[in-house]
């Protein structure tokens, strides 16, 4: 890292470099609103409209492997051709649809879970005493600083049927034979949760450790019973973490591509995969990017709006 | 203050054993001396030196760092830029459009990024003859604009929790935008930059599926390299490479928070 500008050094390269800049008509504040906004236009938008645009075109042999939509003539006249065939492909095709359907029932299972494992695990945190709090936490973000792919991996060696898990369960006798746990769907649900779980554990721990233990014993002496506390108390106040890990959880795993990759079975389906499936081994660069619109439309426009929504509500109170 | 007695302790612990189960069996396996990773035959660091002597995973490291180290330097800057811009300024034209763009990258499935980058690429060359082909430049533009993303959140955050009286009194003082922002703004945000920074490069070095689309041939990242390897079944120089990758995160989160701890808030 470098180090950064102190006041004793007597060198300030920037009162040249405004100057400069100022001479041809550009001013700090249009610089630092023009670099990233540019940026983005350049490396965001503008690939999702060319997504957009292939998506309407057909498959073609060559490089690109597309037909343009724009030919012209001879003598001079434009010609626009847009095919909607591709979305009416994947209108037809039921794959497309069943893998729309099954990632959308991944990712909610898998937020469920996490959900159910994260919450005790924060709640133990927040209330852990003080000096232990920040070494659970950081327990807890650790593994997300290591690598995913190699975590995923690691599930390959637990779940397969020599894997850790199968021979310690024949060790004890509990079983005879290996049972299949690699490449199905309950092992893509493991290495879901397991890969996201921080994420919704700090987000909960965040709101839970805020939460006032008087208002706890108020309720407590109040007569109410634990049980009646944590579902009329805890549960309403720790909201916005509940809110804020299921996002974090769910939308990256509908999305999701190494996990199913890896994990899953051929028959775990998932639009991520079919996506990467579509370009990589079929090289249909038009049908990839209409799947990618559909995602878009489908997934990703109710999430930003979704979360537009809650910005709103948290900027109001 | 309510204990529930029994059951949160052992859901925890519970908990615990299943994030670092997996990374401790990879750990104890990468010692083994059997090609069959989970059956254990003996202590060996066979799979160390396999490791160091394989060209392939070597070169696929050094460029996934040079890429890493690149891509976590831009998207530093320009998010800081972008989180100035979107805290300090609180009208101008097209600030809604720059927030939804910096933040969609967070919710958009990699899938849709890689292959909407990967795209672009392909209609500039046709367009412009650049980028030439694709490697090493285009993954680090991709991976800037994607970790430019988590840049800004950080950045912001810092920023709009920040004293503006500081950098007023500077500014009644008579010192410039320019010098206001090198002498005043930038060293009390500096531990969000360097936390930018690491995100970024730990994001940039995790990143498999946009690197996979946007790479050309002969570019592959350690994780392109890893899954390819890792498709065709377990294999104990993984292993290897996770336990080292796993003691030098574990070495310096620990250092970090370590010093995080010394200097309680010294800059805020």
């Amino acid at each position: 890292m470098s180090e950064t500008a102190t006041s004793a050094s007597p060198w300030r390269p920037w009162r040249f470099l405004s100057r400069r800049l100022n001479a041809i008509g550009l001013t700090g504040k249009g610089l630092v609103i023009l670099a990233p906004t540019l940026w983005l236009v350049v490396f965001f938008l503008v690939p999702l409209v060319i997504v957009g645009q292939i998506s309407l075109s057909l498959m073609a042999y060559g490089q690109p492997p597309y037909e343009p939509l724009l030919t012209f003539g001879a003598d001079g006249t434009v010609q626009l051709t847009l095919h909607l065939s591709n979305f009416l492909f994947l209108l037809s095709d039921s794959l497309y649809i069943n893998a729309y359907l099954s990632s959308l029932r991944v990712a909610f299972v898998s937020t469920v879970i996490a959900l159910l494992i994260g919450y005790p695990m924060a709640y133990y945190i927040a209330r852990a005493p003080e000096k232990y709090r920040h070494l659970l936490l950081m327990l807890v973000i650790l593994p997300f600083w290591t690598s995913f792919l190699l975590r995923v991996y690691a599930w390959i060696g637990f779940l397969r049927g020599n894997g850790v898990i199968n021979n310690f369960l024949m060790w004890t006798g509990l079983i005879d034979a290996p049972i299949t746990m690699l490449q199905t769907d309950f092992a893509v649900y493991v290495g879901i949760v397991y890969t996201y779980l921080p994420f919704m554990i700090l987000p909960l721990y965040t709101s839970l450790v805020k939460l006032d233990g008087t208002l706890l014993e108020a309720s407590a002496d109040l007569g109410a019973k634990p049980l009646r506390t944590f579902l009329s108390v805890t549960l309403p106040l720790s909201m916005p973490g509940i809110i804020a890990g299921s996002m974090l959880v769910f939308i990256p795993a509908i999305g999701e591509y190494v996990i199913p990759a890896l994990l899953g079975g051929p028959d775990t389906l998932m639009i991520g995969r079919v996506l990467w499936d579509e370009f990589f081994s079929n090289r249909d660069w038009p049908v990839a990017s209409a799947v990618a619109v559909a995602m878009l439309i489908v997934v990703v426009v109710p999430i930003m709006l979704m979360q537009r929504a809650q910005d709103a509500v948290v900027e109001r109170r | 203050m309510m204990r529930r007695g029994w059951f949160l302790p052992i859901v925890a612990a519970l908990g615990f054993v299943f994030l670092y189960a997996p990374i401790v069996s990879l750990v104890v396996f990468s010692f083994n001396e059997n090609r069959l990773v989970t059956v254990w035959s003996g202590f060996s660091l066979r799979w160390y030196t396999a490791l160091f002597s394989d060209p392939q995973i070597l070169g696929a490291a050094w460029l996934s760092l040079q890429i890493a180290f690149v891509a976590a330097s831009i998207a530093t800057v320009l998010g800081t830029l972008c989180a100035i811009a979107l805290v300090r300024f609180k009208r101008f034209r097209g600030r809604t459009a720059l927030t939804g763009m910096v933040s969609a990258p967070l919710v958009m499935p990699d899938v849709i990024t890689g292959l909407s980058l990967l795209l672009l690429f392909v209609a500039m060359e046709a367009a412009f003859g650049w980028p030439a082909g694709r490697g090493m430049l285009t993954i680090i533009l991709a991976h800037s604009t994607f970790c430019m993303a988590y840049v800004t959140v950080v950045v912001r955050s810092r920023l709009s929790d920040l004293d503006l009286s500081l950098e007023e009194a500077a500014q009644d003082l008579g010192a410039g935008p320019v010098r206001v922002f090198f002498d005043i703004t930038l060293p009390i945000i500096a531990p969000a930059l360097v936390s930018g920074w690491l995100l970024g490069f730990t994001l940039s070095l995790d990143d498999l599926v946009i690197a996979s689309f946007v790479s050309g041939p002969g570019s592959s990242t350690l994780p392109m390299v890893i899954f390819s390897k890792v498709r065709l079944g377990v294999s104990p120089d993984v292993n290897a490479l996770a336990t080292i990758i796993i003691g030098i995160v574990a070495v310096g989160v620990v250092a970090a928070t370590l010093i995080g701890r010394r200097r309680p808030a010294s800059s805020s």
